[in-house]
């Protein structure tokens, strides 16, 4: 019976690993058929996938709150940056070392947080957020106001004349994206996955069962932050630069806002959040010019959209719309096979 | 002289902290909320400000007018966004955290909505009274008579709150609500009227805030002033640093963050003005995470 | 009667903690409920006081009918309810407890005379009365919650366990206090107790709940008697 099990899960895993492949085959093709723009917002939605999973990760499974993740990101960006610039390393390189300064900055931080709850957490993120990203103006290695260069290259001509910068990016941020929520995805399915939801759910129930609540979150916050660092050079990768003003405070705001939107509890509507955040701009763009409205309004009412859809589904779909529909869908079911 | 200056330079930042911090505890004793959106709302108040200086030209019009509004303001988001929280979201993975992602909304929201109402540029209020330093033996301080004045305006602010608190039935009210909604209600407090009330407290006193902070720097704000930012950073750790539950240790946390960041910018290095906040907030929460002021959680039985 | 209760039922999500409990107290006597852990006794209260929903029934208080109303407005129409555990809060002053009883009624002059009046009955509260309630005894604390619930005048009292956690000679003086209260002020007393023998000592009525059902109701005295009340409740 046991194995039996056992059986069927590896089963279920090597689907999993195939339908990655899949997905990953799908975008290639995709990517040639589309517009340039189409292109670039696809590289945008891949970066939002990643940072957006690293906050699913922290709040959804873990249940701590960041509101400091843009800082996070801007860690990981200039730590690329800086080895791009300073000793020229490989990118892949660069992205490696983004994961693994800025997740050294989510331990120090996370050993900070695990004595925090809730509202403090959130407070103390949200100070990093305003404070963090300014520091780059003390030190002259990380460019100032102006911010440093980050460029990835050019595509390897390999990959045919055609291929275009864009293009590039979509691939990087792509594979990147699909590397990481293979790899959240895992983690969650383990026992760390287990112990975080664990001490979500009830901390002293946790404690009482062996699990050490106060490292395992540390844990997630490492892992969270490294995941929002490798976000934040990709970030960098498609605006060409890393500055102070590209992690703003709305960063964290806009990520936290995704996750939300593709319910915090489940890692399945990450592409929702990420999608929304990405094509609200250009929705609000079409209301507002259907509307004949001024400037003022145009540029703002995304802001207004993200924003009014935050609160909405906090009150009305709190666990997020594909969560929620999945409820639903598994009551219906139930319902189904009662009567039966 | 300099200690002088930044001594004195620090109780004034601090004491507009102190007023924000007042409003996060306001709001936290009133619905157990931490309110992200209290800068929001004290920045629409100071464009409520605004327009009374631009109609009626005096500020002193303008500061009730921005404190009325602010509490208008207020009181309609506890009686429409936090009862609906309490009642769609109070269970469930998310309910530790909806509060939070819904008053980040809201600050969105307001932000969003005063860019379409009055724009994205600087707009500028003028100080009532001089903000050049006063000058002693010769030398010039940079405590200026608009400092001296927001410090009186906070202190009789703070004694007529402690008033209102200490010697009022609705004080009373409110105290009791705070610490046992339940006993509260037994003994016949309409407890979600005095919350409701908690809510508009703070948003004048967020007001007050706004306007100070605003006189205070250059007299420029703006839908994204960074100023507001740090307002909103700096009243939550002046609040935790008192406890988050104690309007005494609001206050004292507000010149203690304050009078400390004075001292860092003038001793250390000024380039250190956004991050000192979260140094001095990390610090505070490892050496006493209960607050300055908090009082212990365990009590006697 | 002053205080009717027909098929009051009262729901914890699943559970069903009140059941179709019906009980009638007579105008100035005190009526005793006792049952053991997790019979309804607490949930019965606060529904009565409209801490708790009621799925079903009705409670008539006064040929009015209560069922639902909020808690704050019963205490105007003369209910006070002394929740479980030492009602008092902590971070304010004796004093500052006492008006909070009286603080609907926005009268400085008779907040004033009610304070005196609770102090008299409870002199211990006078000598205490600037401090802190968290520096008061066990047995002290009751006596402010008690007074507490005075100070708002009421006509029927909701007492849940009093005697909680307090040595004996003191739950001894809370009862008698009970006792004399409620035949001086003439009120109406509806006193939930473990401490069964205690209880149904000062008691008119006994009224013995299980499992959220009525089992038993008679005169204190005629339960004391009972041997089956005597082998369950009362210990021999």
């Amino acid at each position: 019976m046991l194995k039996k099990k056992h059986a069927h899960k590896e089963k279920k895993e090597s689907t999993h690993l195939f339908l990655f492949i899949l997905g990953g085959v799908l975008l290639y093709f995709l990517s040639g058929w589309v517009d340039e723009l189409r292109v670039y917002q696809g590289a945008s939605i891949a970066v939002y996938v990643i940072a957006i999973s690293s906050i699913i990760l922290l709040t959804g499974y873990s249940g701590q709150v960041s509101l400091g993740h843009g800082a996070l990101m801007a860690v990981g960006a200039y730590a690329a940056a800086v080895l791009r610039i300073e000793y020229n390393l490989p990118i892949i390189l660069c992205f490696v070392a983004a994961v693994l300064v800025a997740a050294i900055g989510g331990a120090l931080l996370g050993a900070a947080a695990a004595r925090l709850s809730g509202p403090y957490l959130a407070g103390t993120t949200l100070a990093l957020a305003v404070g963090l990203p300014s520091l780059a103006n003390q030190f002259t290695v990380l460019g100032g106001e102006q911010g440093l260069l980050f460029d990835v290259g050019f595509p390897p001509l390999a990959l045919g004349e055609e291929f275009t910068q864009y293009k590039w990016f979509f691939w990087i941020a792509g594979l990147a994206a699909l590397i990481s929520l293979w790899t959240i995805r895992n983690l969650l399915n383990s026992a760390y996955g287990r112990a975080w939801k664990a001490g979500r759910a009830n901390e002293v129930a946790a404690q009482l069962a062996g699990i050490n609540t106060a490292r395992s979150k540390v844990l997630a916050f490492t892992i969270s932050a490294g995941i929002a660092g490798l976000a934040g050079a990709l970030l960098a990768m498609t605006i060409g630069t890393v500055s102070p003003s590209a992690f703003p405070l709305a960063l964290s705001f806009a990520v936290l806002t995704g996750a939300v939107l593709a319910g915090i509890t489940t890692l399945g509507g990450v592409i929702v959040g990420a999608v929304v955040l990405v094509i609200i701009p250009e929705i609000a763009d079409l209301i507002a010019h259907k509307l004949g409205s001024s400037e003022s309004v145009i540029t703002n009412l995304p802001g207004l959209i993200v924003s009014g859809l935050l609160i909405l589904t906090v009150l009305f779909v709190p666990n997020g719309p594909v969560e929620q529909h999945r409820a639903r869908k598994a009551k219906h079911e139930a319902l189904l096979g009662s009567t039966h | 002289m300099q200690l002088l200056n930044t001594l004195l330079i620090g109780i004034t930042a601090g004491s507009i902290y102190a007023l924000m911090a007042i409003a996060f505890v306001l709001v936290w004793r009133s619905t157990r909320v931490v309110n992200f959106a209290q800068a929001g709302m004290a920045l629409l108040s100071t464009y409520f400000g605004y327009e009374a200086v631009s109609r009626i030209g005096s500020f002193w019009v303008a500061l009730p007018v921005a404190m009325i509004g602010g509490a208008i303001f207020a009181a309609l988001v506890e009686l429409i966004l936090m009862r609906l929280l309490v009642k769609h979201a109070s269970s469930g993975a998310i309910a530790g955290v909806a509060p939070i992602i819904a008053t980040l909304g809201l600050l969105g929201v307001i932000r969003a909505v005063i860019s379409m109402i009055w724009g994205g540029q600087d707009l500028r209020i003028v100080a009532p009274i001089s903000n050049d330093g006063f000058t002693i033996n010769g030398s010039t301080l940079v405590f200026s008579p608009l400092k001296l004045l927001i410090l009186v305006v906070v202190v009789i602010l703070l004694i007529l709150l402690s008033i209102l608190f200490q010697r009022t039935n609705l004080g009373l009210a409110l105290r009791a609500s705070a610490h046992a909604p339940e006993i509260a209600r037994l003994s016949g407090v309409r407890v979600d009227a005095v919350r409701t009330l908690g809510w508009a407290l703070a948003g004048a006193a967020g007001a007050v805030a706004g306007l100070f902070q605003t006189v205070n720097g250059n007299g420029t704000f703006s839908p994204d002033s960074i100023e507001f930012s740090l307002l909103l950073v700096s009243g939550f750790i002046a609040a935790v640093i008192g406890g988050l539950d104690s309007l005494l240790g609001a206050v004292l946390g507000g010149l203690f963050l304050g009078i400390t960041i004075s001292f860092v910018l003038m001793y250390v290095s000024s380039g250190l003005f956004f991050i000192a906040p979260f140094i001095v907030l990390l610090t505070v929460l490892f050496v006493r995470p209960q607050g300055i002021i908090g009082v212990k959680a365990s009590r006697r039985a | 009667m002053s205080l009717n209760v027909s098929n009051l039922t009262v729901h914890h999500g699943a559970i069903c903690a009140v059941n179709q409990v019906s009980l009638a107290v007579p105008t100035g006597k005190l009526a005793a409920i006792i049952g053991s852990n997790g019979a309804g006794k607490t949930t019965l209260l606060r529904a009565l006081s409209g801490l708790n929903k009621p799925t079903h029934g009705v409670v008539n208080w006064m040929g009015e009918t209560i069922t639902g109303t909020k808690p704050e407005k019963l205490v105007r129409l003369g209910i006070s309810h002394v929740s479980e555990g030492k009602s008092v809060i902590p971070e304010l002053t004796v004093k500052e407890n006492l008006e909070l009883g009286a603080i609907w009624r926005k009268d400085a002059k008779e907040m004033k005379e009610s304070v005196d009046q609770v102090v008299s009955i409870f002199p211990r509260l006078g000598e205490r009365i600037s401090q802190r309630s968290d520096t008061l005894s066990g047995g002290e604390r009751q006596m402010l919650a008690i007074g507490r619930a005075i100070m708002s005048k009421p006509k029927l009292l909701l007492l849940d366990e009093p005697s909680l956690g307090l040595a004996p000679l003191v739950v001894e003086q809370i009862f008698q206090t009970i006792r004399d209260l409620t035949t001086q002020m003439r009120l109406t007393v509806l006193l939930v107790e473990q401490n069964a023998m205690g209880a149904l000592k000062i008691a008119d009525l006994g009224i013995v709940l299980n499992l959220g059902k009525v089992v038993a109701v008679n005169h204190a005295q005629a339960l004391i008697e009972d041997p089956a009340v005597r082998a369950a409740y009362l210990g021999y």
